[in-house]
């Protein structure tokens, strides 16, 4: 549930910020905002943990009836947040690395502007994009501390955002170190779920390594 | 924004200045104004000048006559301006800033100024299509390669599009290498088939002129030939403006050749004359590869 929402809110403003910095901002702008980026990146994740559940959870509090202190909506937000930097980067750097010669192509046949960034220069980067969002997914998925704090530790099957959940690797690390006997149950599941995160991963690498190949860039 | 063709552009001048002072510095005829055209005319530049960001004026005062569904060819050494003038018929200048024309680029018969304060650079590029020096296919199918330009005119209907894709294809002469493998990526093309992809995406929107700019200076000799032969062929339904480094191919496949030099259109005439009988001393210098 969170990866969706992790999704939702990297997708479209990650593509829309890198377009922006990529295509339409001078110099100047981009020459300030791209070492910003990086230092975002530098955050301490436990700080977005506590600003999710000290500032943003009490604020959407107000909005969202039912939202439990510890929840998933905002965790979900948050690491969506926090992944930005990183998305925004690489894929930045993705759409510079389209050659100009691309884009003069697309203006020779009478597009504008913003025709050129979706049409010529998306599809141009699409691997160096897709790869900005699986890794920065991967980075959301492997991330404990924002999720600990944030939306508990508590093994929940739900698809309620506003509920709490722990995140597989927190399960893992939670079983393997509590008190739980060998041979039950539980303690076979963390297996059952490490699989389940490695056929995820593989599967987000297997997607890649298709589209890749698909929107193969040789310019 | 300097493409790796532009920095070859500026240390082959520096070379071609270096080194023209040991022939005729003193030559100081003036460029040769082209005469009246009898035949039909597609557009006229007129009095044009362009200056680039930093002040450098590499257009001066040149006056052209473009000839309806004819081949117009631009010559001259390297430096000298062709790809500039070429760059400015389709309003590709005003992609980076700070670039300024002056005079006037008219097109026939409706005496559009191309150039002019009220003329749409995307309209302008809508009307005159332009295939470059190395191509540039999209990271696309060899399908949405060619309705590029289609869609952007807002044509959405399936078997239009279908149409026009297959007929520039064909009009491109690659349509039987390529009609199994439309959907295929244009990046497993070689080099030749990949120009005249360009080619074809060029003409599926039906453009009024053409401008192709050293074509073939990325390409063998048997996929040259085809070019030319295309250009040839094209020049029946489409008005061609191609800037050339290799004399024999303008002197091959262009009705009207264009010499320029240093900014300046030294002289312009029927193809044969400029080859066999050039009036400027420049011309023949250049044609007959004293220099450039
Ligand atoms: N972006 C630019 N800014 C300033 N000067 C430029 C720029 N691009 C080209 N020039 C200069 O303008 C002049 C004409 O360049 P242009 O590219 O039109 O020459 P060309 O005739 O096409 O040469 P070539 O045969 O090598 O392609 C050259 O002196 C070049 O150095
Ligand atoms: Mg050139």
């Amino acid at each position: 549930m969170p990866d969706n929402l992790i999704m939702f809110i990297a997708v479209p403003f990650g593509l829309i910020m890198a377009i922006y910095l990529s295509e339409y901002a001078r110099p100047a702008v981009r020459e300030t905002v791209k070492p910003a980026l990086e230092m975002l990146e530098a955050v301490p994740t436990v700080v977005y943990g506590f600003f999710a559940l000290l500032v943003m959870t009490p604020f959407l509090q107000n909005f969202i009836p039912g939202l439990k202190g510890i929840n998933l909506l905002v965790p979900g937000i948050i690491l969506g947040i926090m992944i930005l930097p990183y998305v925004v980067s690489v894929s930045e750097d993705a759409m510079r690395a389209v050659p100009n010669s691309l884009r003069e192509g697309g203006y020779a046949l009478g597009m504008a502007k913003w025709q050129v960034a979706t049409r010529i220069v998306i599809p141009g980067a699409f691997s160096g994009i897709t790869a900005a969002f699986i890794l920065g997914m991967s980075r959301a998925v492997g991330e404990t501390m924002v999720l600990a704090v944030a939306a508990g530790q508590n093994p929940n099957l739900t698809w309620d955002p506003r509920e709490g959940a722990a995140t597989i690797t927190a399960y893992i690390v939670q079983m393997s170190l509590g008190d739980v006997a060998y041979g039950t149950t539980a303690y076979e599941s963390i297996f059952a779920v490490g699989l389940l995160l490695f056929v995820i991963t593989l599967a987000f690498n297997v997607i890649g390594f298709y589209l890749r190949r698909k929107f193969r860039e040789a310019y | 924004m300097v493409d790796d063709n532009m920095t070859l552009t500026k240390t082959n001048t520096a070379k071609v200045k270096a080194v023209e002072p040991d022939f005729d510095d003193e030559d100081t005829t003036p460029p040769i104004k082209p005469g009246k055209e009898r035949e039909p005319l597609r557009a006229r530049i007129e009095d044009f000048s362009f200056f680039y960001a930093d002040g450098f004026q590499a257009i001066k005062n040149v006056d052209m006559p473009i000839l309806d569904r004819k081949v117009t060819a631009i010559i001259g050494p390297s430096g000298c301006g062709k790809s500039t003038l070429l760059r400015s018929l389709n309003r590709m200048h005003d992609l980076y800033p700070g670039n300024r024309y002056e005079g006037r680029v008219i097109l026939e018969p409706e005496g559009e100024n191309l150039i002019g304060p009220e003329s749409d650079p995307v309209i302008v590029r809508l009307r005159v299509g332009m295939v470059f020096q190395k191509p540039n296919p999209f990271p696309k199918t060899i399908y949405e390669n060619v309705a590029a330009g289609l869609r952007v005119r807002g044509i959405k209907k399936r078997s239009m599009i279908d149409e026009a894709v297959e007929n520039a294809l064909r009009r491109a002469a690659i349509w039987d290498e390529v009609k199994d493998k439309l959907n295929g990526s244009a990046y497993d093309l070689s080099g030749g088939q990949q120009q005249r992809l360009c080619i074809a995406r060029g003409l599926a929107p039906n453009p009024e002129i053409l401008l192709l700019d050293e074509p073939t200076s990325a390409l063998d000799p048997i996929a040259t030939a085809k070019v030319e032969d295309l250009v040839q062929e094209l020049s029946e339904s489409v008005t061609i403006v191609i800037v050339t480094h290799n004399m024999q191919q303008a002197a091959r496949v262009s009705h009207r050749t264009a010499f320029m030099y240093m900014g300046e259109m030294m002289e312009f005439g029927e193809t044969q004359t400029i080859f066999t009988n050039p009036k400027h001393p420049r011309t023949e210098n250049y044609i007959t590869g004293r220099y450039g």
